[in-house]
């Protein structure tokens, strides 16, 4: 835009005064901050990444970390005693410290399928009832419940289990481990449902209403058109929800810590004491001296549990983002 | 059709039913008898001198006074920390970002993913980043290598915190953004604003409420989580209340769950135990309901028109 | 407020330019062409108003008059603008300064979710003005806009307690304040009953002794009882601009004839 200054200045006219300088220096300054605010958010993944990987590193690169826990004593079986049979032990306190991350996989497995068994059903059953059966009153009623649940920190979920849920397990069926992987498991359900109720809920809702009515116009009951009808449109909202809930419970550490039993296990039976991941990391980081190959292999730990949460969620988020437009899209 | 075919369908439809509410009776007596669990054996040791006290024997006299104000300084410097750069991070995808920016997309993302990482990780980027690297490093610059802030510290655990809560804190201010209308908008630059004036008379005023409700909810989950403190700078006794910034702190969370895996005798300490967890439980709650009464009277009023 | 006066050089002497311009302004959104090359002038001491059917640009050219098209960068903006012969694009005129010169009155009213009198004192607070003056320029711009006596008492009532039509003649006030040389105003009777229009409709013909007055409207009739000078716009091209009475008895152009006489619309 060009002043063509064709037309001469009248002088009778009022001269346009100038913004006073410090609205002028504000406005500059303000959005300087701001602009760089912005950036916190992405620099913090960021530094992250980079932080828990520059420590985790050693693992794969220093030749003094790596005598002790290398990647294939991680992952393979070892034999630690001459004439034994190779094995997975993760004993990193000891004469010859041990560190096969494959008792913690397995424990953290064992917890995460106990909770999705029980949270996955409850919740999307749950959810289901509220999106299409509930009457507003229970409606009203369901939903802070949920909120209520989602807002016990998980430490006190993890006391309610040691303290309750164990010795009323132990009671009743008498197994030699009072914390194990099904009280751990049942206090983790607590915390994914709340999650994959919401997600799903929002699923459900999302169903266009003509769909319902179209069922119900051809006869369909109330269950037969949530079944057969609703519950298929929704899945891909269902399965993200279930995929949202996986990566919390995989990230949780307080109710593990507290109920699991803390014993690097490797069995397959639910009612033997495991370590997961997560709680690994958060029992042993405490006494570690700083450098030492231990300290590194929980860095390492914390990098793989931060890339895991980091892909699980991003699919869960892409499917949720998938659904929704196909939902916009066709109808 | 036999008329028993449409019975039989109909009363398995009607069972199908009710075991979808049954699922819902099962989480709410869940979520009932947790509660009334820690209310009932809680309640016994809860009084004045509990919450005002310092811990005596071994926890098993005296009160929590040092968890609390641990807690409460923790969130506190949390809350300084991520409510202005929270507002700022909404204000910036909101109001200065050009339509259909790559950045605001990747900060939108970055907020996203922060929200999935979990607490323990964060507790791992406080030792590795706040401890290891700016501690040090303030050590060394301001201290002359001697150990001040390359430790546990306060400081370090509530930034953070403040890490871990910055998505509540963005997404609750960016909703309250979007509520206010454009034509609000226009109208204070048609009188001459520049966009910082617009935002600061204008739309922060509006939003307030919502930013509100965003740092209730930070709060809320700042003094519940555990795991991101625990190796930053909470600990299980201390002689003194935090009064520097790079002093070690006592906080609730952490303190029970101490308390119930190393005590050493479990049974004397129950009844402070479970008292200090109906402690916590009652903080959270509290701030959790009154955030979401707040958001649900800013939504009411939003569908109702002001 | 201190004015530093703009030492311009006078080139054409005689050419009339206490008014604000425009000379073959295109104006385009996401590459549709909205305006089609505009050459329309406004001066002060008359109302000018534009009419034409919905799509014509009336108000995607009024909004390029105050700048408030910068704010979507979709929008693509070329030609020339001057007011008082300095264009509005010059790099020496802050864009906040220019909005404050040339007000705008918006179809819907838009009250700031603030008090009566915040509402008119928003746009003198901007740019720290005197605050002993205010309450005087507060009492000008209600009188000027007919609204002060019955407001007067209620001034620190929230502004959306007041009516549709007291609301907008509170818009024109709250603009007034600023004592701006040009006022646009883009369908400000719209939804507003016959008396709130007629009230809108007098204190323009007040404020045109002073201001440069540009008056969008779609009613046909406003047009005629209250401009002097009338354009009609069509598809993005004016079509032709002359005395009111003019315009409406012996339109130059068959579409303008066409237009008025609804034939279209």
């Amino acid at each position: 835009m060009r002043s063509s200054g064709v037309l001469p200045y009248h002088s009778e006219v009022m001269p346009l005064p100038k913004l006073q300088r410090i609205g002028i220096l504000s406005d500059r300054f303000a959005a300087f901050i701001i602009k760089g605010s912005a950036f916190v958010a992405i620099l913090s993944l960021i530094l992250i990444f980079v932080f828990i990987g520059k420590e985790a590193l050693p693992v794969l690169t220093s030749p003094e970390v790596r005598s002790e826990a290398s990647l294939s004593r991680l992952f393979l079986p070892q034999v630690h005693h001459a004439g034994e049979a190779a094995e997975f032990s993760w004993q990193p306190i000891s004469d010859v410290p041990k560190y096969s991350l494959f008792p913690l996989f397995i424990g953290t497995l064992k917890v995460t399928l106990i909770a999705a068994l029980i949270a996955i059903p409850l919740a999307v059953a749950a959810a289901l009832y509220t999106s299409e059966f509930a009457p507003s009153w229970a409606r009203e009623t369901i939903k802070p419940c949920i909120e209520v649940l989602a807002g016990i920190p998980s430490v006190v979920v993890g006391f309610f289990c040691l303290m309750v849920i164990a010795s009323w397990l132990q009671g009743a069926f008498g197994w030699t481990y009072r914390l194990n992987a099904l009280t751990a498991g049942i206090g983790l359900s607590l915390a994914v449902i709340p999650i994959v109720y919401t997600v799903s809920e929002d699923a459900f809702s999302s169903v266009p209403q003509a769909f319902r009515e179209g069922s119900i116009a051809m006869g369909a009951s109330s269950w037969q058109t949530a079944s057969r009808v609703v519950l298929p449109a929704a899945m891909p909202g269902v399965l993200a929800a279930c995929i949202l809930g996986f990566g919390r419970a995989i990230g949780e550490t307080m109710i593990v810590l507290m109920a699991s039993g803390n014993a690097a296990v490797l069995s397959w039976s639910p009612v033997d004491s495991i370590r997961t991941f997560s709680a690994t990391v958060a029992a042993e980081l405490g006494e570690l001296v700083q450098g030492s190959p231990h300290y590194h292999v929980l860095f390492f730990i914390g990098a793989f549990l931060f890339l895991l949460t980091f892909v699980i969620n991003l699919i869960g988020r892409w499917w949720v983002g998938r659904l929704q437009k196909k939902l916009q899209g066709a109808f | 059709m036999p008329s028993n075919w449409s019975d039989r369908t109909e009363l398995k439809g009607k069972a199908m039913q009710a075991l979808t509410a049954l699922a819902c009776l099962i989480i709410i007596a869940i979520v009932a008898i947790i509660i009334g669990n820690i209310v009932t054996y809680g309640a016994g040791k809860l009084s004045w001198e509990f919450l005002s006290e310092p811990p005596r024997d071994h926890f098993t006299k005296g009160g929590i006074f040092p968890a609390i104000f641990g807690t409460a300084a923790l969130v506190i410097l949390m809350t300084i920390a991520v409510i202005p750069l929270g507002v700022a991070t909404a204000i910036y995808m909101h109001e200065y970002a050009p339509k259909r920016s790559r950045l605001v997309h990747f900060v939108r993302l970055a907020i996203q993913n922060l929200a999935g990482v979990p607490a323990i990780v964060f507790g791992l980027f406080g030792v590795g980043f706040f401890i290891e690297f700016v501690g040090r490093g303030i050590d060394r610059g301001l201290y002359g290598g001697s150990l001040v802030y390359g430790q546990p510290a306060i400081i370090w655990s509530a930034l953070t915190m403040a890490l871990l809560t910055l998505p509540t804190v963005v997404v609750a201010t960016e909703e309250a953004l979007r509520a206010i209308p454009a034509n609000y908008r226009e109208v204070a630059y048609s009188l001459g604003a520049t966009r910082w004036q617009m935002i600061w008379r204008v739309v922060l005023p509006q939003s307030a409420g919502g930013i509100l409700t965003g740092g209730i909810l930070a709060v809320s989950r700042g003094s519940g989580e555990v795991a991101p403190v625990m190796f930053t700078g909470a600990a299980y006794s201390l002689p003194e209340l935090p009064v520097r910034l790079h002093n070690q702190f006592m906080e609730l969370g952490y303190h029970v769950y101490v308390m119930s895996t190393q005590a050493f005798d479990v049974e004397a300490t129950k009844p402070a135990l479970y008292s200090t967890v109906l402690v916590l439980l009652m903080l959270t709650f509290l701030l959790n309901f009154t955030g979401i009464m707040i958001r649900a009277r800013i939504r009411k009023r939003l569908r109702d028109g002001r | 407020m201190d004015a530093k006066l703009e030492a311009a050089p006078s080139r054409e002497a005689g050419k009339y330019s206490a008014g604000i311009c425009t000379e073959e302004l295109r104006v385009s959104y996401a590459g549709n062409e909205i305006l089609k090359g505009v050459t329309l002038e406004a001066r002060r001491g008359e109302i000018l108003s534009i009419i034409g059917p919905a799509g014509a640009g009336k108000t995607s050219f009024l909004r390029c008059l105050n700048r408030l098209l910068d704010l979507d960068p979709d929008w693509q903006v070329s030609g020339t603008v001057l007011l008082n012969g300095q264009s509005i694009y010059s790099r020496e005129l802050q864009v906040a300064v220019l909005r404050r010169k040339v007000g705008m009155v918006f179809s819907v009213p838009v009250t700031l979710p603030m008090t009566i009198y915040q509402n008119l004192t928003f746009g003198l607070s901007l740019n720290r003005e005197g605050r002993s003056q205010r309450d005087e320029k507060v009492e000008k711009a209600l009188r000027e806009a007919y609204l002060w006596e019955e407001v007067k008492d209620r001034l620190d009532e929230p502004a959306r307690n007041l009516s549709g039509g007291q609301q907008q003649r509170l818009c024109l006030a709250r603009t007034l304040t600023l004592e701006p040389s040009v006022l646009l105003l883009d369908e400000p009777c719209s939804g507003l009953d016959p008396i709130s229009t007629r009230r809108i409709e007098e204190a323009l013909q007040q404020l045109k002794k002073n201001f440069m007055v540009i008056l969008v409207t779609n009613n046909v009739k406003q047009a005629a009882r209250a401009s002097d000078r009338t354009a009609f716009f069509l598809f993005g091209e004016m079509i032709e601009v002359q005395k009111t009475e003019l315009l409406f008895t012996t339109p130059r152009e068959k579409k303008t004839a066409d237009y008025i006489s609804g034939r279209f619309g």
